[in-house]
């Protein structure tokens, strides 16, 4: 779908990307991830055109980015506005109409979106009638009225109370069953976890890392386990086939963090704690994105 | 294109559609007049306005003893004292002013508790001047009856040689319809040139710029919201223009209807208004003046003036308009606007102070002919020159000037708008914007 190669974007005193690439799979949730100031804006920006990079190219469906390709792209700044003194439905008309829509289609088309998600009777209200969650719900019905193809939203949930959070993250899926791929940029981890498929960590201006979540999650795992048994805390000799990293006493029950030594697998493990305790549970401890974000980036500086 | 018609569309009606805008339109013209009515009226009208200045004079020389003439703001009274005891009893006296003129006339002095005003000085001066003249006039054995013949002044009737003969020069109506362009242009830079940097600044500030521009090009945004609010600006005119015409058509058709009564009427006014002196002078005046005023503004060419009106407005407009828009993308809030405004306004108020008292009595001097050319302050200079006739080689080239100036803005504060309007925070220097200016894409 997209596919961007060795971009370059300097700005006069900083650099905002040194060479960067990424593949989006169509039909897919990208997660494009980073702490603040890393360069996600100014890559947002580029793939808009509102700027262009230094060198590199970015290819949109194997053709060269270029202006036709803006009717068939959505974006949700992070940082939302629209008119403040405009009326809701005729603004609404406007920037679907500078997306290349007829004013008809326009008009039916938000004439649905308002009615899906219950906003009809706001048609001739001011945006600063509205309170700040509303404002920003017309404004992903503007974000997605002329169903583009690729649907860039940055941090799309800030803003929203829980309940109107869950609708948004419905209708972002559904638009994505439909076939829109969507690139998504945020700070807040567990949504990366929950929605994306493949992920792009930048900081300072360079890719650390990307790849499918599931596989970025598998090589992270390093043989630390949790594990529960029953009783007062043994003690452990040292040719067990692990080593403990932190133990807990709850009650009756003890719970051990541990790592398993080099060559030896979980069976190993639960062979030898079964000669001297009752288990409970073992489960694998595979670092959250999070956690995993906060290593890489922390390793990388 | 078709976008940039859109955003034309946009910013046109949310404009035009506001209640503000018809409450300019059909209020600024009323205001306008309401307020030259006022000025107008105060000026005639202060002599009686002006508090009435007692002045007691202590003549020493005997000359001017009953001859100085109480009027307008000034009453004189003569002292039965001497100097001396005049002034010492001064203060208690219920005089504003003591005049104190000694035998031999030189050394004059005019005392009082406030300072005195210039103009009461001017008068005073005048009058002693007018008495000691005559006075001394008479002393050389010249008849007065002699001099009255002699002061009378002579009035010249300015006739202008064109290729189509003789006729009038119309200095006076030349004068007041190049000061009242100008003025509305100079005017009218200001007030929709702040439309165009309040309208970018919206933008910026409620952050729908980002999105607008994620659909067209920043260039585009800032043309379209430059045309759009010109064509309000032009549709302002056209209506103030449509409608002073048949506010005079009106009053004119009414006052031809009228005018036998009303001049009754008028002269009956100006006689309690004026002292009866000058009523006969108003009247002689209202004959041949009003006849005279109509047949000045009949001779004007109408379409050509308003044409180049027209013409300097859009373009002086779409000019500073530009730089507004510039200046409007480099800040974050309008306050921060006013290190910027120097640039805008010096060249404009420069044109407008140099025009209003140098080129309107110089329209074809060099620096006149200079101004009218330099795309900066020709809008203004050039309104000014046109009543007075300018040479068509001239105009075209000015005109021609005016038009490569507005591609030359538009283009430096386009680019320095596209890096401008996403730049939050970040305070602007004159330096910063030069770095943008020179940023790729």
């Amino acid at each position: 779908m997209l596919s961007i190669r060795n971009i370059v974007k300097q700005y006069a005193s900083q650099r905002a990307l040194s060479d960067v690439s990424m593949e989006i799979e169509k039909g897919k949730v990208f997660g494009l991830l980073g702490p603040n100031g890393a360069g996600k804006t100014s890559l947002i920006r580029i793939i808009n055109q509102i700027t262009a990079p230094d060198s590199g190219e970015i290819l949109f469906n194997g053709e060269k980015l270029n202006q036709t390709h803006i009717e068939r792209i959505g974006y949700l700044p992070e940082e939302r506005g629209l008119y403040k003194k405009m009326q809701i439905g005729e603004q609404i008309l406007y920037l679907a109409r500078l997306k290349g829509l007829s004013r008809d289609e326009a008009r039916r088309r938000t004439k649905f979106w308002f009615q899906k998600l219950g906003i009809e009777d706001w048609w001739y209200k001011k945006i600063e009638d509205l309170s700040k969650g509303m404002q920003q719900k017309v404004q992903f019905v503007a974000t997605v009225l002329h169903e583009p193809e690729l649907l860039i939203l940055d941090e799309p949930f800030t803003g929203f109370d829980p309940v109107n959070a869950e609708i948004i993250k419905n209708e972002i899926l559904e638009l994505n069953k439909k076939g829109s791929t969507i690139i998504f940029s945020t700070h807040r981890m567990e949504s990366v976890e929950e929605l994306c498929d493949s992920i792009a960590l930048l900081n300072l201006s360079h890719k650390i890392l990307d790849g499918k979540v599931k596989n970025i999650r598998n090589n992270s795992r390093n043989g630390t386990y949790l594990l529960e048994y029953e009783g007062d805390k043994l003690i452990i000799n040292a040719d067990a086939p692990f080593t403990i990293i932190s133990e807990t006493n709850l009650d009756d029950k003890q719970q051990m963090v541990l790592k398993i030594k080099q060559g030896n697998i979980v069976n190993d493990v639960l062979r030898y704690m079964l000669q001297i305790a009752i288990i409970n549970k073992v489960e694998e401890i595979i670092p959250t994105m999070n956690e995993i974000f906060i290593q890489t980036v922390s390793k990388s500086n | 294109m078709n976008k940039i018609l859109l955003i034309i569309q946009r910013e046109y009606f949310s404009r035009v559609k506001k209640k503000s805008f018809l409450v300019m339109t059909f209020l600024v013209p009323v205001l306008f007049i309401g307020m030259f009515a006022l000025i107008g009226y105060l000026v005639a009208k202060q002599n009686e306005l002006g508090d009435k200045k007692k002045v007691e004079v202590v003549d020493e020389s005997g000359v001017f003893l009953n001859k100085m003439k109480s009027g307008g703001t000034i009453e004189y009274s003569y002292a039965k004292d001497n100097y001396a005891a005049a002034k010492s009893a001064f203060a208690k006296s219920g005089y504003d002013y003591l005049l104190y003129v000694p035998a031999s006339i030189t050394g004059v002095q005019l005392f009082s508790e406030k300072k005195a005003s210039a103009l009461t000085i001017q008068n005073i001066e005048s009058a002693l001047s007018d008495i000691a003249q005559s006075q001394r006039l008479l002393t050389a054995g010249i008849d007065t009856a002699v001099l009255a013949k002699a002061q009378k002044p002579i009035s010249i009737e300015a006739r202008q040689i064109t290729e189509a003969g003789e006729k009038d020069a119309q200095t006076n109506i030349s004068t007041a319809i190049g000061f009242i362009s100008a003025m509305l242009i100079y005017m009218s830079l200001f007030l929709y040139g702040a439309q165009v940097m309040r309208g970018v600044i919206e933008e910026k500030v409620s952050r729908v710029v980002e999105i607008i521009i994620s659909s067209v090009k920043p260039f585009q945004l800032m043309m379209g919201k430059i045309i759009g609010i010109g064509m309000v600006g032009l549709t302002q005119f056209v209506l103030w223009i449509v409608l002073s015409i048949i506010l005079s058509t009106a009053a004119e058709t009414l006052f031809m209807k009228n005018a036998m009564h009303a001049k009754t009427e008028q002269i009956t006014q100006m006689q309690n208004a004026a002292s009866p002196h000058g009523a006969v002078a108003v009247n002689q005046a209202t004959d041949s003046g009003m006849g005279k005023l109509m047949q000045s503004v009949e001779s004007i060419p109408v379409a050509y003036t308003i044409g180049c009106f027209l013409f300097y407005f859009l373009f002086g407009y779409l000019l500073y308009s530009a730089i507004f828009a510039a200046v409007g993308s480099a800040v974050d809030n309008e306050t921060e606007t006013q290190q910027f405004m120097l640039p805008i306004t010096l060249p404009l108020v420069f044109t407008f102070v140099i025009s209003m008292n140098f080129v309107i009595n110089n329209p074809d001097s060099s620096l006149s002919v200079w101004l009218s050319m330099i795309p900066f302050t020709a809008p203004i200079a050039m309104m000014i020159r046109i009543p007075f006739g300018v040479p068509a080689w001239q105009l075209a080239l000015s005109m021609l000037l005016m038009i490569l100036g507005f591609l030359f803005t538009i283009w430096v504060a386009a680019r320095i708008y596209r890096v401008g309007i996403l730049m939050y925070g970040k305070k602007a220097s004159y330096k910063e914007l030069a770095k943008w200016f020179m940023y790729k894409e």
